[in-house]
C-alpha cells in the first residue's frame, strides 16, 4: 500500500540476486561434469538433462505419472479440507472442546505421521490409496488446527456489537465469524497442501506402483541418470506452479 | 429537559457466579433509576461498581438477578436492536469491512430496508465528520476517527436510545475533549435517552444532563448529580465557576467510594487492585 515502488525496486534487485544464484549454481554443475571429471553415473550432464526433459515434454510421457500423483493429491486435499474445516468449526462452537481437542490435535501434528506409510500400505496396499490416506493424515492437521483457531478466537466485542445490532444466527456466521476466520483457515489450508504434496511425492517414492514419485525412483534403479534428473525437474516446477497457484489463492481470500 | 421516561430501571441486582462460589460478585444490588428522552446520563463511579453491569442490564447483553429493566415501555429481556443502540469502547468496527460498510452491516443486522441503508450512512457519517473516510478501514484511522464511525453505525441505527460504554475510553485526553465537544452539539439535536459510562469527572460534568455517582461494592447509586446547562456545551464551560464546583462534588463522592474500594479489595485476600479492575471488566 505505502511506498510500493520502493518496495518494488528492492524485489527486483533481491530477485536479480536469486536469478544470478540459480545461473551460477547450473554454471558450476556444468563445469564440474564436462572439466574436473566427476561422474556422470552420479551427476549427469546438464545438457542431457536438458534434452531429456524435452523429450520428457515432447512425447507427454508424463501424463500418466502426473495423473496418477495429483489427482491422489486432490483427492486428500479435498478430503482433509472437507473434515478439517466442518470438525474445527464444530469443536470451536464450545470452549470445552476446543481444551479436549486443541492441544490433543496440536500434539498429534507434531509426531512424524510418515510412520504411518507402512501401516497404510498393508492397509490399502500399494495403489494410490495408500498415499492418498497419508496425505490426508498429514494435511488435516494444520487445517483443523487453524480452522479452531480462527473460529474460536473471535474478538468478543465483534461478536457482542453485532448481536446488540439485532444480527441473526447466519447473519453472525457469514459477516463476522467467517471473515474473522478465513485468514487463519486459508493459511491453514495452504500449510496443509505444501505437506500433503511433500508426503504424496515422498511415500511414492518408498512404495508406490505408479506417480512421478515412483517414476524418479525407477529411473534411479535403471541407472538412467540424466532422465531421472530430467524428472526431478520436472516435478520442482510442477510444485512450483502448484505453490504459487495455493499461495496467490490464499493471498486473493485474505483481501476479502 | 425531562420528557417521558424512557428507560426505567426497578430494582435490578446482578450477580455473577454461583451465590456458594468463592467467585461470587454481587456486581450490582437494588438499583433504580429512569433516564428520560434527550437526557443523558452518566455512569461514574470505582471500578467494579456495577456501571458497566448496569448499562449491559438495560442494553439486554446480561439478564439481571433480580429487578426490571424497561424501555420504550416494552421490558427487555435481550437485544432490542430496534430500540437501543451501542457505542463499545474499542474493537466494536469489523476491520475487513471499511467504514462505510461497517454502517450499512449494522442497518442490515438491525433490518433496516435496502432503498434507506445508503443515505442513512451518508448522514450519519456526515454526522460525524467522517464522509470523506468513508472508504478507508478502521486500520488506517486513529483512534479517535474509529470513535467517531462507531458512533456513526450507532446513529444510523436510528434508536431512541443510545448506551455509550467508556466510548472514549481509549483515547488521549486532547482527543477526548474534542470528541466531547462534538457529541455535545450532535446530542443537542436529537432527543435520544443516552447512557454513558465513563471514568473521567471532567467528561461527566461537560456531557450529562446528570450524573449518577455509583459507590462500591456491591455497587449502587449512591447520588444523581443534576447538570443544569443547555447543550450543546461550549469549551468556555469547562472554565466556569459552575463546573469547578460540579467537579469538586464528584470528585469528594467519589473519593470516599474509590479509597473504600481499594481496602475492601485489599481485605479480600490481597488480590488488591487487580482484584477490582477484573471486576470491572465484568
Amino acid at each position: 500500500m505505502l511506498g510500493n515502488g520502493k518496495r518494488d525496486a528492492a524485489s527486483a534487485g533481491s530477485r536479480a540476486v536469486q536469478v544470478a544464484f540459480l545461473v551460477g549454481l547450473l554454471l558450476l554443475w556444468y563445469v564440474a561434469t564436462n572439466y574436473w571429471g566427476v561422474s556422470h553415473l552420479l551427476l549427469p550432464e546438464p545438457v542431457q538433462v536438458f534434452w531429456q526433459f524435452v523429450d520428457i515434454i515432447k512425447t507427454g510421457e508424463y501424463i500418466d505419472d502426473l495423473k496418477v500423483t495429483l489427482g491422489e493429491l486432490a483427492t486428500a486435499f479435498a478430503v482433509s479440507c472437507t473434515t478439517g474445516v466442518t470438525l474445527g468449526y464444530l469443536i470451536s462452537r464450545s470452549q470445552y472442546l476446543i481444551r479436549v481437542f486443541e492441544p490433543l490435535f496440536a500434539g498429534i501434528y507434531a509426531i512424524p505421521i510418515i510412520l504411518f506409510l507402512p501401516l497404510y500400505v498393508l492397509m490399502f496396499g500399494l495403489g494410490p490409496m495408500s498415499k492418498v490416506a497419508l496425505g490426508t493424515t498429514i494435511s488435516f492437521f494444520p487445517i483443523v488446527l487453524s480452522t479452531i483457531a480462527g473460529f474460536g478466537y473471535v474478538e468478543r466485542t465483534y461478536i457482542v456489537s453485532a448481536r446488540s445490532m439485532g444480527a441473526s444466527e447466519y447473519q453472525l456466521f457469514r459477516y463476522v465469524l467467517l471473515p474473522a476466520a478465513l485468514p487463519v483457515i486459508l493459511t491453514g489450508m495452504r500449510m496443509g497442501f505444501t505437506v500433503a504434496l511433500l508426503s504424496i511425492i515422498g511415500s511414492e517414492t518408498i512404495a508406490s506402483l505408479a506417480g512421478l514419485g515412483h517414476r524418479i525412483v525407477h529411473l534411479a534403479e535403471g541407472m538412467d541418470m540424466a532422465r531421472m534428473f530430467a524428472y526431478i525437474a520436472f516435478v520442482v516446477a510442477i510444485a512450483a506452479i502448484l505453490n504459487t497457484v495455493v499461495s496467490s489463492l490464499e493471498a486473493g481470500g485474505r483481501r476479502r | 429537559m425531562t420528557g417521558e421516561v424512557a428507560i426505567r430501571v426497578r430494582d435490578v441486582s446482578h450477580h455473577f457466579g454461583e451465590e456458594d462460589d468463592a467467585r461470587h460478585v454481587r456486581a450490582l444490588l437494588d438499583t433504580s433509576i429512569d433516564v428520560a428522552r434527550g437526557e443523558l446520563l452518566c455512569l461514574i463511579g470505582p471500578s467494579g461498581c456495577g456501571k458497566s453491569t448496569l448499562l449491559n442490564v438495560v442494553g439486554g447483553l446480561l439478564e439481571p438477578t433480580t429487578g426490571t429493566v424497561e424501555v420504550a415501555g416494552k421490558p427487555v429481556r435481550g437485544p432490542m436492536p430496534a430500540d437501543i443502540a451501542y457505542v463499545f469502547q474499542e474493537n466494536a468496527l469489523f476491520p475487513w469491512n471499511t467504514v462505510f460498510e461497517n454502517v450499512m452491516l449494522g442497518m442490515l443486522f438491525q433490518g433496516v430496508p435496502k432503498a434507506e441503508r445508503d443515505d442513512r450512512a451518508r448522514r450519519s457519517l456526515e454526522a460525524v465528520g467522517l464522509a470523506e473516510f468513508s472508504d478507508h478501514y478502521p486500520a488506517q484511522l486513529s483512534g479517535g476517527m474509529r470513535q467517531r464511525a462507531a458512533l456513526a453505525r450507532a446513529l444510523s441505527l436510528e434508536t431512541g436510545i443510545l448506551l455509550m460504554d467508556e466510548p472514549f475510553g481509549a483515547l488521549d485526553e486532547q482527543t477526548r475533549m474534542i470528541l466531547g465537544e462534538d457529541l455535545s452539539v450532535l446530542l443537542s439535536r436529537t432527543d435520544k435517552a443516552i447512557v454513558f459510562v465513563t471514568h473521567s469527572l471532567g467528561e461527566a460534568v461537560f456531557l450529562a444532563d446528570r450524573v449518577a455517582v455509583f459507590s462500591a461494592r456491591p455497587g449502587t447509586i449512591k447520588q444523581v448529580i443534576s447538570v443544569d446547562e443547555p447543550h450543546p456545551r461550549n469549551p468556555e464551560f469547562v472554565t466556569s465557576a459552575k463546573f469547578t464546583a460540579l467537579r469538586n462534588q464528584l470528585y469528594s463522592l467519589l473519593h470516599d467510594e474509590i479509597r473504600k474500594a481499594m481496602s475492601e479489595s485489599a481485605m479480600r485476600g490481597g488480590a488488591g487492585h487487580r482484584g477490582s479492575v477484573a471486576g470491572d471488566s465484568a
